[in-house]
């Protein structure tokens, strides 16, 4: 964390005449003082109803049971996974930004890592959902987890679905530990910038009366950068794991040994779009494209185009290996996804994440914010159709004629998957009015003026 | 130790530079009990006041190991002792298979560790402490950097201390009451 000011000949990370007290003031007085426009109140507004209607979808599941979806044989895993795999994909981002690029110490982190990393929290929320609710009986889903108990039967070590418990679990639980062990030092500044008692005393019980002893920044520090060591190969776990819940079946389209590196590049691909689709909005709203820059949305977006073109080695191996390999069944699959009812989707998946995002390679539309929100909405989309293709596609038409069928989303699946989006966007409303979006403590140490000459 | 009605005597600093210089300064002076605060941590400050034990990664070691061996020994008592169960021909004692919740565990008992172990050797949560009693401490969050010399410093005499501090351009000093 304590790098010095990074000089260098493109956009800068934060533009220059901050000062630690006018950095310390812009960001805490988007929380503290700012008002709440009326835009916030109908962004919220909206986020808030598409909760409640995810609430409704979700109690009206609870009382008819899932036949009220889509999902029936063969297609026993419809939206309910692939808006897993999609919102744990986007949560992917985050950890990549906060930790992975802590350790490579690539400083330009430090205005994006703090919301980066609300919205891993934000999305894995969103993502843990659909595995509770389409076990059929939700009510017992605590049994995915050992404990002991008087029917005296344990997990099945030796199944994908259990370690997905263990791996996703671990995830949530050290993305929240992250998230608020970054947020003390800047909730003690919020503590002292409060006018209010009431506000005071909130932001004080969170800041655990932190103080800033050099004692403490050295303990934190310590703690930090290991707990961004642990989490770096924790997050390429996570979705490989995830991956291995397809690739240990023996589906055609799902037994390749290539998911693990795709998942994860994919995974990180649209964790970028997410975060540019809420940097672009965020830096104009509170005006901060001084600490946001162009450096910023431009290092995004490279991160794109190449974790982009990882996801279509993916798609051209897959391809390639079913008409190499000799299996009919997975030749089936490659003519099927080209050919079959659903080869519309195919067509727009590779429109979307491989197509359409080649043009970040002009320099003028890779700096123009419009575009870059564009492009990255477009690849939120191309990713949730990977996920579709994978589950719905494969499951549709496996080994026996007699046993094929189509897949057709319901209202409630459709209710389900948007009120996700009402979920994870009501929690980042939350979060930007009540919270330092951006991490004061780590701003300042990129400032001139912490930098210490020997 | 005999209680003064003061816990030290503050130093408060412009910059970066002139607290890191005092530090110093009162380190090789001899004073043994003293601290520094600043609004983000600063390279070398830990080692000015004389900190050099980090304990947080032995902590988060012997996490890491308990948290493995629980996932390991876990797995291999579930399904070999208690629960044996054939699942496809494969042995109970399916080893590669155990690796990935072996991975996961080590993973979180570690990164537990570091969050409780850090915040239990600062001593926090810690709501009330003496030294926010100390004049504009409120700015140690946003750009005002702090020296305190304890009055449980076995050299600790007030005037001394104060004169010592005042040569070290401090901007303000004043005596923090316990």
């Amino acid at each position: 964390m304590t790098q010095g000011p990074v000089q260098n000949e493109r956009a800068p990370v934060i533009e220059p005449g901050y000062t630690l007290g006018s950095v310390t003031d812009k960001i805490s007085s988007i929380v503290l003082t700012r008002p709440t426009s009326n835009a916030w109140f109908v962004g919220f507004g909206v986020a808030f109803l598409l909760l409640m209607m995810l609430l409704f979808a979700i109690a009206y599941l609870f009382v008819k049971g899932i036949g009220i979806w889509g999902v029936n044989a063969p297609i026993g895993w419809g939206f309910a996974i692939v808006n897993f795999v999609w919102w744990i994909g986007i949560g992917h981002a985050g950890t990549l930004i906060s930790a992975i690029l802590l350790l490579l110490r690539q400083s330009w982190r430090n205005s994006i890592n703090r919301f980066a990393e609300a919205m891993t929290l934000f999305a894995v929320a969103s993502a843990g959902i659909f595995p509770l609710i389409h076990v059929g009986r939700p009510w017992l889903a605590y049994w995915l987890f050992p404990y002991p108990n008087t029917m005296r039967v344990w997990p099945q070590f030796r199944s994908p679905l259990v370690w997905d418990v263990f791996a996703v679990s671990t995830y949530a639980t050290l993305s929240a530990l992250f998230w608020f062990i970054g947020l003390i030092p800047d909730l003690a500044t919020l503590r002292d910038r409060s006018e209010e008692r009431w506000k005071k005393i909130i932001y004080g019980m969170l800041a655990m009366g932190w103080r800033g002893s050099a004692r403490h920044w050295h303990r934190y520090e310590t703690a930090y950068l290991l707990l961004a060591g642990l989490a770096t190969p924790l997050v390429l776990s996570v979705h490989t794991v995830v991956s291995f819940d397809f690739a240990v079946g023996i589906v055609p389209g799902w037994h390749t040994t290539i998911f693990p590196p795709y998942f994860v590049a994919g995974a990180i691909y649209s964790g970028f779009a997410m975060v540019l689709m809420l940097a672009i909005p965020i830096r104009k709203v509170y005006n901060l494209e001084d600490f946001i820059t162009e450096r910023h949305l431009q290092n995004a977006a490279k991160v794109m185009l190449a974790t982009g073109l990882i996801v279509a080695y993916g798609y051209v191996i897959e391809a390639f290996m079913g008409w190499y390999g000799g299996n009919r069944y997975d030749a089936f699959l490659l003519w099927n996804r080209l050919h079959g009812p659903y080869s519309f989707f195919y067509y727009m998946l590779l429109a979307c994440n491989i197509v359409i995002p080649q043009v970040l390679w002009i320099p003028k539309l890779r700096s123009s914010p419009v575009w870059l929100f564009l492009v990255s909405g477009v690849v939120l989309v191309g990713m949730w159709l990977e996920r579709f293709i994978i589950v719905v596609v494969s499951l549709h038409r496996d080994f026996l004629t007699s046993s094929w069928g189509m897949y057709y989303p319901t209202r409630w699946d459709w209710m389900t998957y948007i009120g996700t989006i009402g979920l994870f966007l009501s929690a980042m409303f939350l979060f930007v009015r009540l919270l330092p979006m951006i991490s004061i403590f780590e701003m300042r140490t990129l400032l001139p003026e912490a930098e210490v000459k020997e | 130790m005999k209680r003064t009605g003061v816990y030290g005597i503050m130093a408060e600093f412009d910059s970066v530079h002139t607290l890191l210089h005092a530090a110093n300064r009162v380190r090789e002076a001899g004073y043994k009990r003293i601290d520094a605060y600043s609004p983000f941590p600063v390279e070398g400050l830990a080692e000015a006041i004389g900190f050099h034990h980090d304990e947080v990664p032995l902590v988060v070691l012997i996490g890491g190991l308990i948290g493995g061996l629980t996932g390991y020994l876990m797995q291999y008592w579930i399904s070999v002792v208690s629960y044996p169960v054939n699942v496809g021909g494969k042995p109970y004692h399916s080893w590669p298979a155990f690796i990935i919740v072996t991975f996961e565990m080590t993973i979180l008992f570690a990164g537990i560790s570091a969050v409780l172990g850090m915040l239990a050797l600062n001593g926090l949560p810690m709501p009330y402490h003496p030294v926010f009693n100390a004049p504009r401490f409120a700015f140690a969050t946003k750009d005002r950097f702090f020296l305190i010399v304890f009055s449980s410093d076995p050299k600790y005499k007030p005037t001394e201390v104060r004169s010592f501090l005042e040569s070290l351009q401090p901007r303000s000093i004043s005596e923090v009451p316990d």
